[in-house]
């Protein structure tokens, strides 16, 4: 096999038609009974097929947590690292082969806490990944410490006292850092993790996905208040880019905007005066407010917050080199001959 | 290509006596907004270009921009050219060039006694005078008596020069330093074609800037003509060197070429991810120029982020790089070990500073040593390589990939500060001079397991992400030889563990034997590793002049140790080890092979004068009494 050029452009496959069993490896899955990791490998599994990249194009990439044993239980190209610097290695490889289809795995303690930065900076870059992170508020394979998006207060192993610290937002803060698709899904909900799954993976450039999971052995019931099926029509609203904001089991309320501040209109008979969600558009104050709701105060949002156009890094750090190379591919007697030299005869 | 007779930089002969010189050391300093670094750089070139064999150090304050005028605000260049081959900036300046009394206070003290001392006269007012900290002027009190005292008045002398021109007086008073290599560019007998050629280039869109600068030259050429401040002007004639084409490089710009060498002998696009760090940047400066060879660099968000940049484009099947110093080499080495236990082939450059901590980054030292042997968990070992000139950076950075390569290991590529920003006349090579960097991606899925070893070099397949039917998990935690699972069984990472050592031991197989310069046998072995091989083999070689039996070695692979290493050290009586650390590289051998090695210590973030060594050779021959460094007043170059 040759070597890859800069862009792997010479490593061809053919195109099988995969299925979800195709991408279930031989590995024994080892999370606890019940984990809400098993939903989310389970939706991912179904939704890789749909992408249509060849199997051995697809590379798994995650840090240390639950979460990151997530590469063992995909049959492709997988990495396990070490913790927060999953999306490092991926923006390497990406960078290097901007063929592959390259997914990180990673976990609130792993992507928000200790790779907070790399978090930041691979948004934006705006590199072509596939960002899940698995949002359980806990720290579980270190066996129960808070996490830094457990709630203010929180009592745990290592903060018997409660904690006195604000969590993060997640989806906040890829709005801020400038990710050009965010969006928020919860592993209860198969159908729409799976859609999800499949619109991230979809778009051109970085995407994140932080998922709503739930921990049954450290943290149990974090988010049932809302997600339990009973009341999630009535608790969760599903946000749908160019819609008004509704929900309910008959999606008769909706959200309007007194100002900045979004108000819950019970029984809007009308559409008039409600939010219209606008994924598309550049601006992020819109989806800002949106993610500042959170039960009990507010039907909690899931969805797509952004989703925008822009070039990726990976592509403009190729173009440089393929614009360089168009030009006049080097010749390395031209750099070593550079400058003064003089002949000693 | 510039090629051209070395007659056309000959001068035309003053009417005045010339002295004919072996070897002359000058500094330049100044304050560090007064362009030394500029001047000696153009000094440097024009002296290679005449043919002279030269050494240089640059040194520069870590602040940019000191109060103009402070200590801490001077900055320095120091070469030493000459006639026969050389090795070291020299020990001792024969020429002080000094812009202004805080140059003079912070370098007098190294210069030789009875040297050259050039001043800017005009900079001897009251408040330079009381930044630099003299209650009376020295030039006038008698207290530089013991140097030749030369007062130019360069600052007025220069405004004269560029009289008339569209600039003011700040603009001009930055050509002065233009007006100072004038003088020296005559003094020395040498053209200023070279500095002409380089002003157009550089300043060719501001036509002001050139003309002035072009016009300070000339008058502070044209001075030392004409002046009767200088009884001789003194020549330094071309050194005898090997037959080729040759230009100037230094180290940092050696390591990115002999990279971008190793990609093209391999075939394979370079990666390098890196975070800027003194004064390893001009390698992510170098390499971030090459597009056109299909180099992509990235410009990390930390130290770490660029070592997990590189560990994915290795595994990405791409020859992976990442550079530092020795702080970034601390963040690190978790990840490193993660290309350890990947067995993914890697080069990390340290371009070595003074530490511990922030220490001193504009300063060399060379005590990482230990840091790249053990610093990471567990028994985790790395190939390390280390160049011991400027332009060794460029043939040892193509052994360090090859070894990466052939052996799928992480190889930390110990350079210096001093290495690093020194430079030298190299002698262009070409493509075909360099060994082969061959590589082989595994594609057979029928004989593929992740860990499965080539019986030779224990070499695990690179299996490429892209490859159809190898799709594989590696990681961080340890993994079965049989099969490449997850594996916490007692006797797998036994196993395991024997082979990433018994892998990197292996590769004494592939390295050239020690070389010993001087006889193979005899009372003293001067070994050394990295910056210290011009001073060490200087000091041994004089040393034999003086008919002692002192011979030398100078180690280029420091793990594993080339294969007669010990030996080479068990032919001579005892062992001496300089290093600019606490006896790093001394630990190791002692360790190694139970040898009483007499270490030799100077941790003062400067490089070994050769005096320094020959005294302590001296003292384990017997010869004199205990050897003791003597630090001189805080200078800028001198130790």
């Amino acid at each position: 096999m040759a070597a890859p050029t800069a862009s792997g452009g010479d490593i061809i496959s053919d195109l099988p038609v995969l299925t979800r069993k195709d991408f279930v490896s031989n590995q024994e899955v080892r999370w606890c009974p019940g984990c809400g990791d098993y939903s989310i490998l389970a939706q991912m599994q179904k939704m890789l097929p749909d992408l249509k990249v060849p199997r051995e194009k697809i590379v798994f990439i995650s840090g240390i947590g639950c979460s990151s044993r997530f590469p063992y239980y995909v049959e492709s190209y997988g990495f396990h690292s070490i913790h927060g610097r999953a999306l490092t290695l991926a923006t390497g490889l990406k960078s290097a082969r901007p063929d592959l289809s390259v997914f990180v795995v990673t976990g609130d303690g792993d992507g928000l806490s200790i790779g907070g930065n790399h978090l930041l900076h691979a948004m934006r870059r705006n590199i072509d990944l596939n960002v899940v992170l698995f949002n359980n508020r806990i720290y579980g394979l270190t066996k129960g410490q808070y996490s830094p998006t457990s709630e203010f207060g929180k009592v745990t192993k290592s903060s018997p006292y409660g904690t006195t610290e604000k969590p993060l937002n997640p989806i906040r803060v890829a709005l801020a850092a400038g990710a050009t698709f965010v969006a928020r899904s919860i592993d209860r909900d198969t159908k729409h993790l799976e859609e999800t799954l499949f619109k991230a993976a979809q778009h051109k450039g970085i995407s994140f996905v932080e998922v709503y999971q739930n921990c049954n052995i450290f943290n149990d019931g974090a988010y049932a208040a809302f997600t339990d099926k009973e009341v999630r029509q009535d608790r969760m609203v599903y946000l749908e880019s160019g819609k008004p904001v509704r929900f309910g089991k008959n999606m008769e309320h909706g959200i309007r905007l007194n100002g900045f501040t979004p108000e819950v209109v019970m029984n809007a008979a009308s559409d008039d005066g409600l939010l219209v969600h606008d994924a598309a558009t550049d601006n992020i104050t819109l989806a800002n407010i949106l993610v500042g709701m959170d039960y009990p105060e507010f039907p909690v949002p899931v969805g797509i917050f952004r989703d925008v156009a822009a070039p990726t890094f990976d592509q403009l750090l190729q173009k440089q080199v393929d614009d360089a190379m168009a030009k006049g591919a080097g010749k390395f007697e031209d750099v070593l001959y550079s400058g003064e030299t003089w002949t000693v005869s | 290509m510039v090629s051209r007779p070395m007659t056309t930089e000959s001068p035309v002969r003053p009417e005045r006596a010339v002295e004919e010189l072996d070897r002359v050391t000058i500094r330049f300093a100044g304050d560090s907004g007064d362009g030394m670094q500029l001047t000696g750089t153009q000094f440097t070139k024009t002296t290679a270009v005449f043919g002279n064999d030269l050494a240089t150090l640059p040194d520069y304050p870590a602040e940019i921009r000191a109060p103009t005028g402070s200590l801490p605000g001077v900055s320095g260049f120091q070469l030493s050219f000459a006639s026969t081959d050389i090795r070291t900036p020299g020990d001792q300046p024969d020429v002080l060039v000094a812009m202004n009394p805080a140059a003079v206070r912070t370098n007098v003290n190294d210069l030789r006694e009875g040297g050259l001392l050039i001043v800017d006269e005009d900079e001897f007012n009251a408040s330079n005078l009381k930044k630099a900290g003299y209650p009376s002027n020295p030039l006038e009190d008698g207290s530089l008596a013991r140097w030749q005292v030369v007062r130019v008045p360069i600052t007025h002398h220069n405004e004269l020069a560029l009289d008339g021109l569209p600039l003011n007086a700040a603009q001009k008073f930055k050509s002065r330093n233009f007006y100072a290599l004038g003088l020296i560019l005559w003094l020395y007998g040498r053209s200023m074609d070279t500095t002409i050629r380089w002003a157009e280039e550089r300043f060719g869109r501001m036509p002001e800037q050139l003309d002035a600068n072009v016009r300070a030259l000339k008058a502070g050429y044209n001075f030392g003509e004409t002046t009767e401040l200088f009884r001789t002007r003194y020549e330094v004639p071309p050194a005898e060197v090997e037959p080729g084409t040759y230009r100037h490089i230094s180290g940092n710009e050696a390591t990115a070429l002999g990279f971008l060498a190793a990609s093209i002998k391999a075939g394979i696009p370079l990666f390098y991810a890196s975070y800027p760090i003194t004064p390893a940047s001009d390698v992510l400066h170098e390499l971030s120029k090459l597009r056109n060879f299909g180099v992509k660099t990235v410009q990390a968000e930390d130290e770490i982020a660029a070592i997990g940049a590189a560990i994915g484009a290795a595994y990405g099947g791409h020859m992976a790089l990442t550079g530092t110093s020795g702080p970034g080499l601390a963040l690190k080495s978790e990840a490193l070990n993660l290309a350890v236990m990947t067995e993914l082939p890697l080069v990390v450059i340290d371009v070595q500073r003074a530490g511990p901590s922030t220490g001193m980054p504009t300063k060399t030292e060379q005590a990482d040593l230990l840091q790249a042997m053990y610093g990471r968990n567990g028994d985790s070992p790395v190939a390390i390589v280390a160049p011991a000139t400027p332009s060794e950076c460029f043939t040892m950075a193509v052994e360090a990939y090859r070894i990466a390569l052939k052996y799928m290991v992480p190889v930390i590529y110990l350079s210096d500060g001093y290495l690093g920003n020194g430079s030298e006349p190299w002698r262009i090579p070409s493509l075909s001079d360099l060994p082969d960097v061959t590589y082989r991606y595994h594609t057979d899925p029928a004989t593929f397991s992740p860990y499965r070893r080539d019986p030779e070099t224990l070499a695990r397949p690179w299996a490429v992400p892209g490859t159809k039917g190898l799709e594989h998990r590696i990681g961080g935690i340890e993994k079965s030889s049989e099969t490449g699972d997850i594996d916490y069984d007692p006797g797998n990472h036994h196993r395991m563990t024997m082979f990433r050592k018994e892998r990197v031991e292996r590769i004494v197989n592939d390295l050239p034997p020690l070389e010993v310069s001087g006889p193979a046998t005899g009372d003293v072995l001067v070994l050394g590793w990295g910056g210290t091989y011009g001073a060490i083999t200087t000091a041994a070689e004089r040393a034999r002049r003086r008919g002692l039996s002192v011979s030398s070695a100078h180690l280029r692979y420091l793990n594993p140790f080339p294969g007669n290493l010990e030996t080479v050290l068990r032919s001579f009586k005892k062992v001496l080890i300089p290093e600019l650390n606490t006896g790093q590289l001394s630990l190791l051998i002692r360790g190694k092979f139970l040898i009483d090695a007499v270490p030799f210590n100077k941790i003062a973030g400067q490089p070994f004068k050769i005096a320094e060594i020959e005294g302590k050779i001296d003292e384990v021959l017997g010869l004199s009494g205990p050897y003791e460094l003597q630090f001189g007043p805080a200078s800028v170059l001198g130790g």
